[in-house]
């Protein structure tokens, strides 16, 4: 109990001394603005954003709407993509496992696919859907499917061959093997992957969107650049981050610990 | 007569090697045989042929006269790692193989809890399988297998990575059991008081030109203490004859 309360405020006290820091940056990046800017006048205004206008650019934002109908669409468009991707990369990695003529060929290929950076699927997308959101969601799926794939076949296959063993001993055919022993063995693995999968899915997105007219975060990124605004630029820079972060820690990292936990994984 | 080894040889492809060589065998209804040897002559190669993990490279293996074919649950295997599945608990992890042989649901819970009292975990129905030391896990893992009631419960090393204390007390609640049942029951163990301790004749595996060095049936009444004489004489016999392989 006394254990329990004491790791509790160890806790507290390691997010307040984080969120100590990050203020500490704040303070430090409108320090440097100021100097900078408006004493030495060393660089100019409109090329160095400062804590304060992106504050202001925050409000504008919210003000006239933009910024949750920003958030709201590359949100859908991301997960769609990411649904896409899951359907696609867990189905393309459990065949690779499971015939070895595709592990051994189509593997490497997937490997070399997945090493692409997903702003070269743009062009490509481009020819192919036009600028729409068809064209964003390809680059999604393209972005994150083959890492899933490989995931997906690395983790079935470092399910240890015990338990396979075991469950055929007791009388599993194989669609039991696979229903009742892989496909939970093989969870928190998985989960990992999916995880990862998002963060390439998350990234493929704001390359997509910078390059087409759909609204959402990259498009208010670039209406910042033509703009000439570098304080919204910095702002949609920052929120990419967050929402990013967001779905990892709030969706991902609290499924991994449930499962992590639940077997004494923790 | 239920289960026969006719002049099985088993070589692994990728070494050339004979694990297993010319062994002939029959193991009876209701009989405890136990096998020793040192690490490496072949001993759990021989129960995964028999369990249908490995098929034979030569000879054949009958069940009750129909040849094994494959993996099934009338030869369950308990591992030397328990083999429970993390992801259940203890109660779903005994009914597994119930629900795998599509038992009613009623039956599957008077089982489980009937196999679990067998093994006085009752208490621990409802907890992981990480919660559980390793001799409990090992219990579990054992009740899992008595569920099924197959024609012969196949056992490697079950005991050995657990303390001597608890392997001792497994040992006695494993020949209890037994003599409540009468399973058949092919146990491999290095220990050769272990051996002697529960079988009704210890198989004693070389790495020579047939696996099979020696068979000593013993006759001990049972419950069975290792300081008895008899048990010491047969104890150092088939220590001597582990030992003398070349
Ligand atoms: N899957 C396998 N492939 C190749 N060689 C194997 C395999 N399994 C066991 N062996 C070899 O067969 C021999 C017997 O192994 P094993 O039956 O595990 O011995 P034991 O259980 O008596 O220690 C060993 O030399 C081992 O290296
Ligand atoms: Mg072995």
């Amino acid at each position: 109990m006394a254990e329990n309360i004491q790791k509790g405020n160890s806790k507290i006290a390691k997010l307040l001394q984080q969120l100590l820091f990050l203020l500490g940056i704040v303070v430090l990046w409108q320090l440097l603005y100021f100097v900078g800017v408006d004493v030495l006048e060393f660089w100019k205004p409109y090329a160095m954003p400062s804590p304060a206008g992106v504050w202001k650019s925050l409000l504008r934002l919210i003000e006239n709407g933009s910024l949750f109908a920003a958030i709201g669409n590359s949100l859908l468009r991301g997960m769609i993509g990411f649904a896409i991707s899951v359907v696609i990369g867990t189905l393309l990695g459990f065949l690779m496992e499971h015939f070895k003529f595709l592990h051994q060929n189509m593997r490497p290929l997937v490997m070399g696919i997945q090493t692409l950076p997903s702003v070269c699927w743009v062009p490509f997308s481009i020819l192919w859907f036009g600028l729409s959101e068809q064209a964003i969601i390809f680059v999604v799926v393209m972005g994150s499917a083959f890492s899933i794939a490989i995931a997906t076949d690395n983790a079935i296959r470092n399910v240890p061959p015990i338990y396979q063993k075991a469950a055929l001993t007791m009388g599993a055919n194989q669609k039991q093997i696979y229903r009742k022993v892989i496909l939970h063995a093989c969870l928190p693995e998985l989960i990992s992957g999916l995880k990862q999968g998002w963060s390439f899915a998350w990234r493929a997105l704001m390359s997509g969107e910078v390059m087409t007219t759909c609204i959402g975060l990259g498009q208010t990124l670039i209406t910042g650049r033509n703009l000439a605004d570098i304080n919204q630029v910095m702002l949609v820079m920052i929120i990419i981050v967050l929402v990013g972060i967001l779905i990892d820690q709030l969706f991902f990292r609290s499924l991994e610990r449930s499962i992590y936990r639940k077997r004494g994984l923790l | 007569m239920s289960l026969q080894l006719r002049n099985i040889t088993k070589t692994f492809q990728d070494s050339g090697q004979d694990a297993v060589r010319n062994v002939d065998l029959e193991i009876a209804d209701g009989e405890f045989v136990c096998v020793v040897g040192k690490s490496g002559c072949g001993k759990s190669t021989l129960l995964n042929l028999i369990a249908g993990l490995e098929k034979p490279t030569a000879g054949e293996i009958l069940l009750d006269g129909a040849p094994i074919t494959g993996p099934g649950a009338d030869r369950v295997v308990m591992f030397q790692e328990h083999a429970l599945f993390p992801w259940l608990n203890v109660i779903q992890n005994v009914k597994f193989g119930m629900e795998i042989a599509g038992l009613p649901k009623q039956e599957q819970e008077e089982k489980a809890m009937k196999y679990l009292r067998l093994m006085q975990l009752e208490e621990y129905r409802d907890y992981a399988v990480h919660q559980l030391s390793g001799g409990m896990r090992q219990r579990v893992a054992l009740a899992r297998a008595l569920t099924l009631d197959s024609k012969i419960l196949l056992m490697d090393e079950p005991f050995s990575a657990l303390d001597k204390q608890t392997s001792n007390r497994l040992r006695a609640e494993l020949q209890d059991i037994w003599m409540k049942t009468r399973r058949t029951i092919f146990f491999i163990t290095h220990s050769v008081e272990e051996a002697v301790y529960l079988a009704d004749r210890v198989i004693v595996l070389s790495s020579g030109a047939n696996s099979v060095q020696d068979i000593v049936p013993i006759e001990l009444e049972r419950p069975r203490h290792v300081y008895d004489n008899a048990f010491v004489e047969y104890r150092h016999r088939i220590l001597d004859e582990v030992q003398k392989e070349l």
